[in-house]
């Protein structure tokens, strides 16, 4: 009841505060927009790359559109891309390929490189294509024997049963009859399941050839870690700054002189403020799945509870926080030090090869456990009980801040 | 039946090296206006949460209607004023008296009319549904007392209530707290205006967080054998300094 008070002042606040309701919901949308063009951009950029000698097989595989490809008489790889201008440079001796950058302009070495690297592996994946489809002509061969030989067993036994049935039903012995049914009906039930299965591993088959990666964007695959970002960042101050107010504006006390619960009051922030935060994620997301069409692999509702979760985690630690400050500048003094790290360990850069360091400091990131969950929910399809511990961990944040800020008020009354 | 609203004994608090109230012993009983007059930084603010239970003394012990402080549920049966203004900007003053209601678990089919009759008493009415932002001083004031007002406690603890607020409507805000006295009800005032002073049943001066002197009102001026309770506060004043001199 008086949880449900607070709520509805938290709403009516928010609802009335216009500015700071377009900063949650309008800037998410913004930068995701901005982001998805610049990143977009680089694939429209193209270099330039000089070649001599190279098997055609390789050249093809690397013309794409974003590398154009020139041929040229000269090892000289240096001369070449001084001459011409090029990007790079790619000469072959027998089956060593040897590539110079120019390097003056990063991008285009990056094109380059990455369109070599995909290339090559595009071309090892078509030799084992050739290799994998030689393999399946002869399982699939396999596979017809031992359908039919199984045909064949099948068809035995059912005759055998079929007479057995046709001498009981003669001798007038209903009960082996009956009997004799039942193992009639299961033999026939066997070959159907054992022809299922046995269709179910040749799809298996294809699907090994099945490759995607190489069109993924930077955006797409960062586009995860990002939507827990923005509502962590954006939860975390909102929250930290409207409980530092009511500590400045000394409603807080105010609050604390009626008969509310400590827990009461941070419960009616958690539930008010997590009510906004579900309507921007699920505003984020929405928009970024229809307006960029990014594929979403695994369920929608897994993204909107992981970041559910993150959002009231980042309450949680801003509420925390607001209590070591004193005006909203030193809460904004706190954003370099609590917020932006974690994007770092958000799977920005892969966390595996971090020093072990680092690697324990990325362990006590909520933001960690979070773009985990969601990258890997969105990019892999992960289900709820591969993001399961992630989720866990999260609460467990949540829960410790959560008793931290409820004890931090006895400040203002000691009950 | 105790009729004993608050029984402080012995209270002491410091903060840093700072002795801000030295032993106080205050009791206030049903149906009285207690007046707390002291210089500023004197400690009645101080004295007014220790007894609240918002701040945690060194020693002594503070009773409210006869529960041990601090106390949550206690909170409901008091009608807090604090003397700086503690109000939502952004909602009205309707929102802001609701809020309140709420959480002092006003019934919700009384609550429309414990607004009216809190704000009809500091003369709020027309001004309801205006967001407090744009409130001036004294209305802020007033709205802050309404919300001490409004689940219609036996007790009411008042910060300097009418600072910034017109003498007018001062004089009407003390006839209605004279009448909530008559029925039953106590009040506890801090204030620096010496005609309120005389107009509460019982005065308590405290200085340097120490209780100088107490009585009525008649009894102070007697004791001190001056006029006013003007001067029974500078005569006080002056011979605790003296006091302090002579250590
Ligand atoms: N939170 C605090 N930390 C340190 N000192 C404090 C704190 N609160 C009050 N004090 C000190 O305690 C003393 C008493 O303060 P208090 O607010 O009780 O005075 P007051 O009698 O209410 O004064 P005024 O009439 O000006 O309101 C002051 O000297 C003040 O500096
Ligand atoms: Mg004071």
């Amino acid at each position: 009841m008086r949880t449900m008070a607070i709520v509805r002042r938290v709403f009516k606040q928010m609802l009335r505060d216009k500015r700071t309701l377009a900063l949650m919901f309008l800037a998410p949308l913004l930068i995701m927009t901005l982001m998805y063009f610049l990143f977009q951009n680089n694939t429209t950029q193209v270099a330039s790359l000089g070649v001599h000698h190279v098997d055609q097989s390789v050249v093809n595989v690397i013309d794409t559109k974003n590398v154009t490809i020139h041929h040229y008489d000269s090892s000289q790889a240096r001369k070449m891309i001084k001459q011409h201008d090029l990007d790079g440079y790619l000469t072959q001796k027998n089956g060593q390929l040897t590539i110079t950058y120019s390097n003056s302009n990063p991008t285009n070495t990056s094109l380059i490189k990455a369109s070599l690297q995909s290339g090559l592996v595009k071309l090892k994946m078509k030799t084992l294509v050739t290799v994998t489809k030689k393999q399946r002509a002869a399982l699939e061969s396999q596979q017809a024997a031992l359908k039919k030989l199984t045909a064949a067993q099948t068809q035995a036994t059912v005759t055998k049963l079929k007479t057995a049935i046709a001498q009981a039903q003669a001798r007038g012995d209903q009960a082996t009859a009956e009997k004799l049914q039942k193992q009639l009906k299961q033999a026939t039930a066997t070959t159907s399941s054992s022809t299922q299965s046995a269709k179910a591993t040749s799809y298996t088959t294809k699907s090994h050839y099945i490759y995607g990666s190489s069109d993924s964007t930077f955006f797409e695959s960062f586009l995860p870690a990002f939507l827990g970002f923005f509502v962590f960042f954006f939860v975390f101050l909102i929250s930290g700054v409207s409980l530092l107010n009511e500590r400045t504006t000394g409603t807080l006390s105010r609050l604390l002189a009626t008969p509310i619960r400590r827990s009461e009051i941070i419960m009616g922030y958690l539930i008010g403020y997590g009510g906004f935060a579900i309507i921007q994620t699920v505003l984020t997301v929405v928009f970024t799945i229809t307006v960029f069409k990014i594929h979403l692999v695994g369920s929608i509702w897994l993204v909107f509870l992981t970041n559910l979760l993150l959002a009231l985690v980042a309450l949680t630690l801003g509420i925390f926080i607001s209590t070591f400050t004193n005006s909203e500048f030193q809460m904004i003094q706190f954003i370099p030090l609590i917020v932006v790290p974690q994007i770092f360990f958000a799977g920005l850069v892969p966390v595996d090869g971090m020093a072990s360091w680092l690697q324990a400091i990325a362990h006590i990131m909520p933001l960690y456990y979070g773009a985990n969950a969601l990258t890997a929910v969105v990019t892999k399809g992960a289900g709820l009980g591969d993001i399961g511990v992630n989720l866990l961990i999260l609460v467990g944040f949540m829960v410790v801040l959560t008793m931290l800020n409820i004890v931090g008020m006895k400040r203002y009354r000691k009950v | 039946m105790a009729t004993d609203y608050v029984i402080a004994k012995q209270v002491s608090k410091h903060f840093g090296h700072q002795q801000v109230l030295n032993q106080i012993d205050l009791t206030l009983p049903a149906g009285m206006i207690y007046g707390l007059i002291g210089p500023s930084g004197a400690g009645k603010t101080t004295l007014i949460k220790s007894i609240l239970g918002m701040e945690a003394v060194d020693s002594g012990t503070v009773k409210v209607m006869d529960t041990v402080m601090p106390n949550r549920a206690v909170m409901a049966q008091v009608g807090y004023m604090a003397q700086s203004d503690a109000l939502y900007e952004t909602l009205t003053a309707r929102e802001n008296l609701t809020l309140f209601g709420q959480l002092m678990s006003v019934p919700k089919i009384k609550l429309a009319q414990m607004i009216d009759y809190a704000a009809g008493l500091v003369d709020l009415t027309s001004q309801l549904d205006k967001r407090v932002s744009g409130y001036s001083g004294g209305m802020k004031r007033r709205l802050s007392l309404a919300i001490a007002l409004i689940q219609d406690p036996q007790l009411l603890i008042l910060d300097e209530p009418t600072v910034g607020i017109d003498p007018e409507l001062r004089q009407q805000i003390w006839t209605e707290l004279n009448k909530l006295k008559d029925t039953g009800k106590s009040m506890l005032v801090t204030t620096h205006v010496m005609d309120e002073a005389e107009r509460c049943d019982y005065l308590m001066l405290i200085r340097h967080g120490i209780a100088l002197a107490e009585g009525t009102p008649a009894a102070l001026k007697q004791q001190y054998a001056v006029d006013t309770i003007e001067q029974v506060f500078l005569k006080a004043g002056r011979m605790q300094d003296a006091n302090d001199g002579n250590r």
